[in-house]
């Protein structure tokens, strides 16, 4: 349990707990190892350890306030409190080829906001920093130069190609060998293979890799599931791992990012894996980001269409991070995916922005689904990001900030396919980075206002996030979360998929060979989505009545 | 006469620092049309109501500092000791590393008891610290989870253990539209809970200080920071040290009792049972002349009655509650604040 720490063992490789090794660490007794200090002695007393430190002067005296529970008294800086941490958990061909995205974006973010190198709390919300000369574990450095940065995160895959690829990239070393979980015959695009076979099979070596991620966090806030609902194993064993997780860590949220099928998907069985998955997300997620193919392609086409129209003399940005990773924009693909991915990833550090960066008005994840989730199954948020392609590709001059906003509404600008205008909003999550003030965002709040539709009991809906730091090459952005009806018509599609493979029992029979599947796991997770679909239902149907005020408490004088 | 100023918060601590520093630079600023003498007596009195001193001279805010996650402290901490001019005890703050998640159930029942022990000790030594003591001074927000509920949790125990202190809580009241979509109900929550146990409340509405910083101050692109400067201006002229009768150069009056003064209030209104609103505001570090005016007036009656309203058609839809039932706010709590608040309405609708 005990984390490696800096130092020279004289024997290697023990590791701490280990009743009959005596380690004995000479050298400096560093900041770093002195945060530490605390519980190592106390796991080691524990353990039955002995632990011993170098014997200059300063070092005793750490011992020695350690061991009397005062804490550490470093004149140099003052402790402190660290934030919270997240772990990604990126399952299956879609989630860790978005995963990987997410992690290259991540890199260059903290590398341009943090110039000195200094491993400071905004990074350790998503990376370890790990002395690699330490033999073992690696040991992990809280504080200080940043040594070798390890992302907080776990890749399951039940196929090795995706995951090879990762490992022989540029981002080899940013992972570690052991947060995987491969197999080689992969799931079919079958829901049942991923959730039930995988999920048994794996099910121990799943826990044990949450856990260790888990201790290597002081203060562990948030999973970040990232998957596709369309195939097998991001869906099946994807949703698996949700319940997982509220089991073992149920104080601890989880974000789900879904890509939802389109209706040209080339699954045949992607409305089954989808639904399946579905009641999984109803059940044990959070939040559910979703997010569908069509409009993701629909936004890097239009890109491709401002940056080649050479218009006012338009030239690509080289620093943009929204379509690029290494150049992907000039390339001619069917379907450009790796900038497709790139868009989600954006998503996902715009998320956390006002949790990790300083701002005049922040914004935890955990307020995330306190505003915008008020009934427990409602808690479905669309996307949209802004700017994508006004001032990231192009060199144009920058247009006046209250664009961004009408942007952040307008349809073009949505990660899934919808119409929230003319739908009914529960509640809206304005999250803003950058030089933006608190008047820009009133000011556009009320010019929008009116042309949207908020529910009668939440006419003020309106949640509103100012975080300082703005994302690489861009002086603001705005991501805008919104629980929304307009989520209504995907799965009324989604459900109708289904049922016209389910009426003639289309490949049903690959499902039902697995063991534990049965019919009645379709006919409950239909009825699990018919039922969401009636809740909205129910919340559109008080669209347009004017809004009245109940009546209040009397008080008798 | 000595304050302790308890900053909840994000809110609290942003404003809590420029409380302080609007404190200390007015006690530098020029002195007017007073005399040196009386300037110096000004000045420490000033100075000895909020700061107590270092060996090498730089005043410590006499402040306690408390949030659920560590980025605003760190920020306050850093600002206020890169001024150069005062800082912040090394010992006066409590952080943890999650926050509220705008939860008031989250913060009342959660962290307080938690925490209750932690924050009460340093707060203690706040208090030892000063020679005569007068009360505290608790800025907080409504809207959010860690001002809101651990402060209205705080106050409980201010109360328990220094019953005969006096504690004023200032409370921003949040934008009319949306900073947070559950504020209603952490408003109703704090209102209710603080009105028992508080002896004086004084409220700013962000809506109004932001309206000052349009029409008055001309500022085009308002930044919190600015909406927490002219506050801060505000606060400050309020604590200005007044002559007692006694004498010109003695500044004794204890600001929170000015409160209490029963000439302010008519005869069936207990004193205890007040609610301050500001109505005219002037920054005094750099006028001759300002005046300030706190009033309990009916003014508070509509907003109140706004917020109360939303509060009461969010919650008979149910939405967000099981948010709070999660960490022990039941709906039976809800009604007790709805009840509360729905008396101080009628009562101040009767006057």
């Amino acid at each position: 349990m005990l984390t490696r720490q800096l130092g020279y063992a004289v024997q290697k490789p023990s590791l701490y707990g280990n009743g009959d090794t005596q380690v004995h660490l000479r050298g400096l007794l560093t900041e770093n190892l002195s945060l530490n200090l605390q519980t190592c002695l106390a796991t080691a007393e524990a353990c039955g350890s002995s632990v011993t430190y170098g014997s200059s002067l300063a070092e005793r005296r750490c011992v020695e306030e350690c061991r009397s529970g005062r804490g550490l008294a470093s004149s140099r800086s003052r402790r402190r409190t660290t934030m919270t941490q997240s772990v990604v958990v990126q399952v299956g061909q879609c989630g860790n080829q978005i995963g990987c995205c997410f992690w290259d974006l991540a890199l260059r973010e903290h590398a341009a906001v943090n110039q000195k190198g200094i491993y400071d709390e905004a990074i350790s919300s998503f990376f370890r920093n790990v002395d690699t000369r330490v033999v073992g574990d690696g040991g992990s450095i809280s504080k200080g130069k940043i040594c070798s940065l390890k992302a907080r995160a776990v890749l399951i895959d039940m196929e090795e190609g995706v995951v090879n690829e990762i490992l022989q990239g540029p981002l080899r070393d940013v992972f570690d060998t052991k947060q995987l979980i491969t197999d080689i015959s992969g799931s079919g695009n079958n829901w049942a293979v991923g959730h039930k076979v995988f999920g048994s099979l794996y099910q121990d070596q799943i826990l044990e890799k949450f856990r260790k991620s888990a201790e290597h966090c002081d203060c562990l806030q948030c999973f970040f599931i990232i998957h596709s609902m369309g195939g097998g194993t991001g869906s099946g064993l994807g949703t698996f791992l949700l319940k997982v997780l509220e089991d073992e860590f149920p104080e601890v949220y989880r974000f789900v990012t879904s890509i939802y099928p389109s209706g040209e998907d080339d699954v045949i069985t992607s409305p089954y894996n989808s639904i399946l998955a579905m009641k999984e997300l109803n059940e044990h997620a959070d939040c559910v980001l979703p997010i569908d193919n069509q409009s993701l392609f629909d936004i890097i086409s239009k890109i491709d269409l401002m940056v080649n129209s050479g218009k006012l003399g338009t030239t690509v940005k080289p620093k943009s991070l929204v379509t690029s990773s290494s150049g992907a924009l000039k390339k001619r693909h069917k379907k450009p995916f790796d900038a497709m991915n790139n868009i989600v990833a954006n998503l996902l550090l715009n998320l956390t922005s006002s949790a990790r960066f300083e701002g005049s008005l922040n914004m935890d994840l955990n307020e995330i689904s306190m505003n915008l989730v008020p009934f427990p199954q409602l808690h479905y948020l669309v996307s949209s990001l802004t700017p994508l392609y006004t001032l990231t590709d192009v060199n144009i001059p920058p247009r006046r900030l209250d664009q961004m906003f009408s942007d952040a509404f307008s349809k073009d600008h949505q990660l899934l396919r919808a119409d929230p205008k003319h739908s009914l909003y529960l509640a809206c999550a304005l999250m803003v980075r950058g030089n933006v003030q608190i008047s820009d965002l009133r000011r556009n709040i009320e010019r929008l206002k009116p042309s949207l539709q908020f529910v009668s009991w939440n006419q003020e809906g309106w949640k509103t996030s100012l975080c300082s730091v703005p994302p690489v090459g861009h002086s603001h952005s705005l991501l805008a979360l919104a629980n929304n009806t307009c989520v209504k018509p995907t799965f009324m599609e989604l459900k109708e998929r289904f049922m016209r493979l389910y009426k003639k029992k289309a490949h049903l029979h690959h499902y039902l060979q697995v063991e534990g599947m049965e019919e009645s796991c379709f006919t409950e997770a239909v009825s699990s989505l018919s039922a969401l679909i009636q809740e909205y239902d129910q919340l559109d149907a008080t669209k347009n009545m004017p809004v009245q005020d109940l009546p209040r408490l009397s008080i008798a004088m | 006469m000595s304050i302790v100023t308890v900053q909840l918060g994000q809110c609290g601590n942003q404003i809590g620092f420029e409380v302080f520093d609007a404190l200390l630079s007015d006690s530098h600023s020029s002195q007017g049309l007073c005399s040196m003498r009386e300037n110096e007596a000004y000045q420490a009195s000033c100075k000895e109501r909020f700061f107590s001193e270092e060996e090498n001279g730089v005043p410590i805010a006499r402040a306690v500092l408390v949030d659920m996650e560590p980025k605003v402290i760190n920020q306050t901490l850093s600002k206020a000791a890169q001024s150069g001019q005062w800082k912040y005890g090394q010992h006066a703050c409590f952080c943890q590393k999650q926050g509220s998640g705008n939860n008031w159930a989250y913060g009342y029942s959660v962290h307080g008891p938690r925490h209750e022990e932690s924050i009460m000790n340093i707060i203690r030594k706040e208090v030892e610290k000063c020679d005569s003591f007068s009360g505290f001074f608790i800025i907080m927000s409504m809207a959010g989870g860690t001002g809101s509920g651990l402060g209205a949790f705080v106050t409980q125990n201010l109360e328990d253990q220094y019953s005969n202190s006096l504690k004023m809580n200032q409370i921003i009241w949040p934008y009319g539209t949306g900073e947070v979509i559950v504020q209603n109900y952490n408003s109703i929550l704090t209102l209710s809970h603080l009105y028992r146990s508080s002896d004086a409340l004084l409220l700013h509405e962000n809506d109004a200080i932001h309206k000052i910083c349009a029409k008055l101050m001309n500022i085009k692109q308002i930044s919190f920071s600015d909406i927490n400067q002219v506050l801060a201006h505000q606060l400050g002229s309020v604590f200005q040290p007044t002559y007692s009768a006694e004498s010109s150069f003695h500044y004794r009056r204890n600001p929170l009792e000015g409160f209490k003064d029963p000439a302010l209030y008519t005869s069936w209104l207990k004193p205890v049972n007040a609610f301050n609103v500001w109505k005219t505001q002037r920054a005094f570090s750099k006028y001759e002349k300002s005046a300030v005016l706190v009033s309990n007036s009916q003014f508070l009656v509509k907003p109140l009655d706004m917020i109360v309203g939303k509060a009461w058609n969010m919650f008979a839809s149910k939405a967000y509650i099981h948010q709070y039932t999660k960490f022990g706010i039941e709906e039976e709590d809800f009604l007790d604040s709805f009840t509360s608040l729905e008396q101080v309405v009628a009562s101040y609708c009767n006057l």
